[in-house]
C-alpha cells in the first residue's frame, strides 16, 4: 500500500483536540505522524489546502435493507452512498429481513461489507428476538461475531420489563443500547407531528407524547440499572429537557439527532409529499429551536442520517400508506454545513465532533480520531463548493429525499478508509 | 370571473371571490333543477368520473344528478366494482382513467390527501368529494349557500358545530368557508373529540353545549360514529347523547329562529332527535336539494372553461 501524504488541510481532531494546518502521513494503513511541513519520498501527495482535514466521519444510524430489500440498498450501495457522504464508517439498523438478530446474519453483513471493500461496517443487533419485544437476543454471542450496540429500531420495547432485563443484561458487556423512544400506544396509526398541522390535514398525529414517555421510562430504567443508554433520533423539546437533566444527574445516557429534524418543521407535509414523512415526524418550530440549543449546549451528542431507502412504490401512494423514513447518507454533512454551520449553531469542530469521536464513543470503537498509530480512516471535504442536490446522481440505490433541489455548501474531495483511497476528487475511486 | 383551478381538493385552496362566485351560479342552477325538463346541455360530450373508494349514496348520487343535469357522460366506480380490489395502486387507477379520457374525476376516499395524490397523477379536474378526516368542500359550499339563502348573509352569524370533530372533513371544510365568509365558529364536543390547536383555524372551543346554544344562529349537528365508543373518546352513546345530544329541551335554550344543519345520514336519537330533525327549523333535506344546484356550479366552474365566462354573464 502507498504512502500518503495529507498537505496543508485545516485539520480538526476533536479527540485530540487539533484544529490547525497540518500535514498527515499515512503509512501501511496507519497514521505515522502529523505535523507542519512533513515531506515523504515516494508517498502520493493529496493537497488539501483550503480543505478541512477530520478523522473519517462516523454516522451510527443506517438501514442498509440487506438482507431482504436488496431492490432498496444493498451493502454495497449503501457502502458507496456512504462513503459520497463522506463516512468511513456506519452503523447498520437490524430491522433487515431476516432480522439481525443471530450472529450468522451478522457475520453475513460484515462478510459482504468486506467483499465491498468500501467503509467499515458496524452491525447493529436486535435487542429482542425478530424485533418481537419478548426474548432477548443472544448478546455475548452476537458481540463475538461483530455487533457494535442492540436496538429494536423501527420498534421500540415496548415491555418495561423486557427493557429493564435487556439493559442489566447488557452490564456484561457494557454495550450501548439504542432507544428509538415512542411508545406504541400514543403513536398508533398516527402519520405526522400531532399539532396544527396534522389538524388541518385531517392526518392522525403522533404527540411528543409518544417520545417521551418512552424516554422517560428508559432513563428511569437506566438509572434503576445502573447502565448505558443512547436516545436516536430524538426529535421534542422534552425530551432534551429530560436528558439534559438526566445528564446533570450522571446518568449514562447519551442521545442523537437527524439533520430533517433540525432543518425541517411539519410545516413541510401541507402538501402532503411523502418525502416528509418520517418517524419520529417532523415537529414543529419551538421542538427544532430546542433541537438548536441541545446541539450548541452539547446536550446532543452526536448526529446521524438515519438513512431509510424506500422503493418509489412504497413512497409514491396515498400518504397513510406510505413508509416512514428518507435516505440522508449523501446530504448528511452538507446539510449540516450550510444550516448548522453556515447559520452559526455550532462551530465546525463542534459539528465534527458529533460525527467522529461521539458516536465512535458509542459504539465503543476506536474510530472518530487521527490519533498516530490508528487506522487512517480520513475525511477530506471543502466547505465553499456551492452544490444542487440531484437525487439521480446518488450511489444510493433509493431517490426518497426531501432535499432533491437544494442548494447547499459541502463536498467529499478525498475519502480514505484504512489507508485505501475510496473517494478521490469527488469521485468514487474505481477499483474494478 | 375566469376560475384558473384544474381542480377542487379544499376550501383552504380557494379565494373568497371564488366562493362567492360558486354560491351565485348555484343560484342560477337550482333554476334548472326546478324545471320540468330538469336539464342543460352546458356539458355536452364531457365524461365525468365518480371514483367512489369509500362507500356513500348522497353524495354521489348528489354529483350524479349534478352531471347529468348538465348533459355530461358520467360513469360510476366504487371501491368494490374496481381493480383497487385487485391491488392495482391508486397511481394506475389515475393513469388508467387519464387513459380513457375523463374531464372530470369526482373522488371519495378514506385517506388525507388521497386526492391531493391523485390530482397530480391525473390530468382531468378532480373533485374533492370527501378524504379522510380532510376537507369535504362541496358540501361546505352547499352548507353556505343553506345558511346564506335562510339568513341573507353569513358575515356576522355564529355558527355552532357540534360533535366529533377530530375525524370530521365536513367540519374542516365548513370551519375553513365559514371564517373566510366572515362567520363566528364555535366547537362544542367533548375534549377527545376536538382536534389538538384547532383554534388557530380562527374558531373557539367550549364543552358545554347547554351554555352556549342560546348565541348560535346556526347549530350544525355533525354525526357521531359509533365505533368511537370502543376507542376511549367518550363513555357511551347514553352519556353523549345526554350531554350533547340535539333533543326539544335543549332547543328551548336556543335563539327562536336558530337554523338547525346536519350533514347526513342522521343517528336519531344520538346527535339529534327524531323530534328536532323533523321541525321546519331542520333544513337537512333542503341541504341536500341544495347540493345539486351547487355541485353543478362546481363542475361548471372547472369544465365550462371559456364558456363559462360567456354564460355566467348571460345570467346576470
Amino acid at each position: 500500500m502507498k504512502k500518503l501524504l495529507i498537505k496543508n488541510g485545516r485539520v480538526i481532531d476533536p479527540a485530540n483536540n487539533l484544529d490547525e494546518t497540518l500535514d498527515i502521513l499515512v503509512e501501511k494503513g496507519k497514521i505515522v505522524v502529523l505535523n507542519k511541513n512533513l515531506n515523504s519520498d515516494g508517498a502520493k501527495i493529496i493537497d488539501a489546502r483550503e480543505k478541512i482535514v477530520t478523522p473519517g466521519l462516523i454516522d451510527m444510524h443506517v438501514h442498509l435493507r440487506e438482507p431482504g430489500r436488496e431492490d432498496e440498498e444493498t451493502i454495497e450501495s449503501g457502502c458507496k452512498a456512504a462513503a459520497m457522504g463522506g463516512f468511513t464508517s456506519i452503523a447498520c439498523m437490524p430491522n433487515t429481513s431476516p432480522v439481525n438478530d443471530n450472529s450468522a446474519v451478522t457475520e453475513m453483513i460484515i462478510e459482504k461489507a468486506k467483499e465491498a471493500n468500501l467503509v467499515n461496517v458496524y452491525p447493529v443487533a436486535a435487542i429482542t428476538k425478530g424485533l418481537q419485544g419478548k426474548e432477548l437476543t443472544e448478546m455475548a454471542e452476537l458481540i463475538d461475531s461483530g455487533a457494535a450496540a442492540f436496538t429494536d429500531d423501527g420498534k421500540c420495547v415496548q415491555n418495561s420489563e423486557v427493557m429493564r432485563r435487556a439493559l442489566e443484561y447488557s452490564k456484561i458487556f457494557d454495550v450501548s443500547l439504542i432507544s428509538h423512544a415512542e411508545c406504541s400506544e400514543l403513536s398508533q396509526k398516527g402519520h405526522i407531528n400531532e399539532g396544527y398541522y396534522s389538524t388541518i390535514l385531517g392526518l392522525k398525529g403522533i404527540p411528543s407524547a409518544a417520545e417521551e414517555v418512552s424516554i422517560a421510562r428508559d432513563i428511569i430504567l437506566a438509572e434503576l440499572t445502573n447502565t448505558r443508554v443512547h436516545f436516536t433520533h430524538v426529535s421534542t423539546e422534552g425530551s432534551l429537557r429530560m436528558i439534559k437533566e438526566a445528564k446533570e444527574r450522571g446518568l449514562k445516557i447519551t442521545c442523537d439527532v437527524t439533520p430533517h429534524h433540525l432543518v425541517l418543521t411539519d410545516e413541510a407535509l401541507l402538501e402532503y409529499d411523502t418525502n416528509f414523512k418520517v418517524n419520529p415526524p417532523l415537529r414543529g418550530e419551538t421542538d427544532v429551536n430546542a433541537l438548536h440549543k441541545g446541539l450548541s449546549e452539547g446536550v446532543i451528542d452526536a448526529i446521524v442520517s438515519d438513512h431509510a431507502p424506500h422503493a418509489v412504490h412504497e413512497k409514491d401512494v396515498e400518504f397513510a400508506l406510505a413508509a416512514f423514513g428518507i435516505i440522508g447518507l449523501e446530504t448528511t454533512l452538507p446539510l449540516m454545513l450550510t444550516k448548522i454551520v453556515g447559520e452559526g449553531i455550532l462551530k465546525l469542530p463542534e459539528l465534527i465532533k458529533k460525527l467522529t469521536i461521539a458516536p465512535a464513543k458509542i459504539l465503543n470503537t476506536n474510530k472518530g480520531n487521527l490519533s498516530v498509530g490508528n487506522n487512517a480512516d480520513v475525511t477530506i471535504f471543502n466547505t465553499k463548493t456551492k452544490v444542487r442536490v440531484d437525487s439521480n446522481k446518488f450511489l444510493s440505490k433509493s431517490r426518497n429525499t426531501p432535499f432533491n433541489g437544494w442548494e447547499l455548501n459541502g463536498v467529499i474531495d478525498y475519502l480514505i478508509v484504512g489507508g485505501k483511497m475510496i473517494v478521490e476528487d469527488e469521485k468514487l475511486v474505481n477499483r474494478a | 370571473m375566469v376560475f384558473k383551478k384544474k381542480d377542487l381538493l379544499g376550501i383552504r385552496d380557494l379565494e373568497n371571490e371564488e366562493i362567492q362566485y360558486i354560491l351565485e351560479l348555484g343560484e342560477s342552477f337550482r333554476e334548472v333543477s326546478a324545471r320540468y325538463i330538469k336539464k342543460v346541455p352546458t356539458l355536452r360530450g364531457k365524461t365525468v368520473v365518480n371514483l367512489f373508494i369509500e362507500p356513500s349514496t348522497r353524495t354521489r348520487t348528489s354529483f350524479e344528478l349534478a352531471a347529468k343535469r348538465l348533459s355530461a357522460d358520467v360513469v360510476n366506480i366504487s371501491a368494490k366494482n374496481s381493480s383497487l380490489v385487485k391491488g392495482e395502486s391508486l397511481k394506475d387507477t389515475a393513469k388508467t382513467i387519464d387513459a380513457l379520457g375523463a374531464d372530470a374525476v369526482i373522488m371519495r376516499h378514506p385517506s388525507a390527501g388521497a386526492t391531493y395524490f391523485f390530482a397530480k397523477n391525473i390530468k382531468a379536474s378532480v373533485i374533492n368529494a370527501g378524504d379522510g378526516a380532510h376537507e369535504h368542500p362541496t358540501q361546505a359550499l352547499l352548507d353556505l349557500y343553506t345558511i346564506k339563502e335562510k339568513f341573507g348573509r353569513i358575515d356576522g352569524l355564529h355558527v355552532g358545530i357540534v360533535g366529533d370533530v377530530t375525524h370530521s372533513r365536513v367540519a374542516r371544510s365548513n370551519i375553513l368557508a365559514l371564517t373566510k365568509m366572515g362567520a363566528k365558529v364555535t366547537l362544542v364536543a367533548p375534549p377527545t373529540l376536538i382536534p389538538v390547536k384547532i383554534e388557530a383555524m380562527g374558531v373557539e372551543v367550549t364543552y358545554n353545549l347547554d351554555e352556549i346554544i342560546g348565541e348560535f344562529d346556526v347549530v350544525y349537528v355533525l354525526r357521531i360514529q359509533l365505533e368511537r365508543q370502543t376507542e376511549s373518546l367518550f363513555p357511551s352513546i347514553r352519556e353523549y347523547a345526554n350531554l350533547y345530544g340535539l333533543n326539544l329541551d335543549r332547543l328551548k335554550k336556543a335563539k327562536k329562529d336558530v337554523l338547525i344543519m346536519h350533514p347526513g345520514p342522521i343517528n336519531r336519537g344520538i346527535e339529534i332527535s327524531s323530534e328536532v330533525a323533523d321541525i321546519p327549523q331542520a333544513v337537512i333535506t333542503e341541504q341536500v336539494r341544495n347540493g345539486v344546484a351547487i355541485r353543478m356550479a362546481v363542475l361548471y366552474v372547472l369544465l365550462g372553461g371559456a364558456e363559462v365566462e360567456k354564460v355566467a354573464n348571460q345570467k346576470r
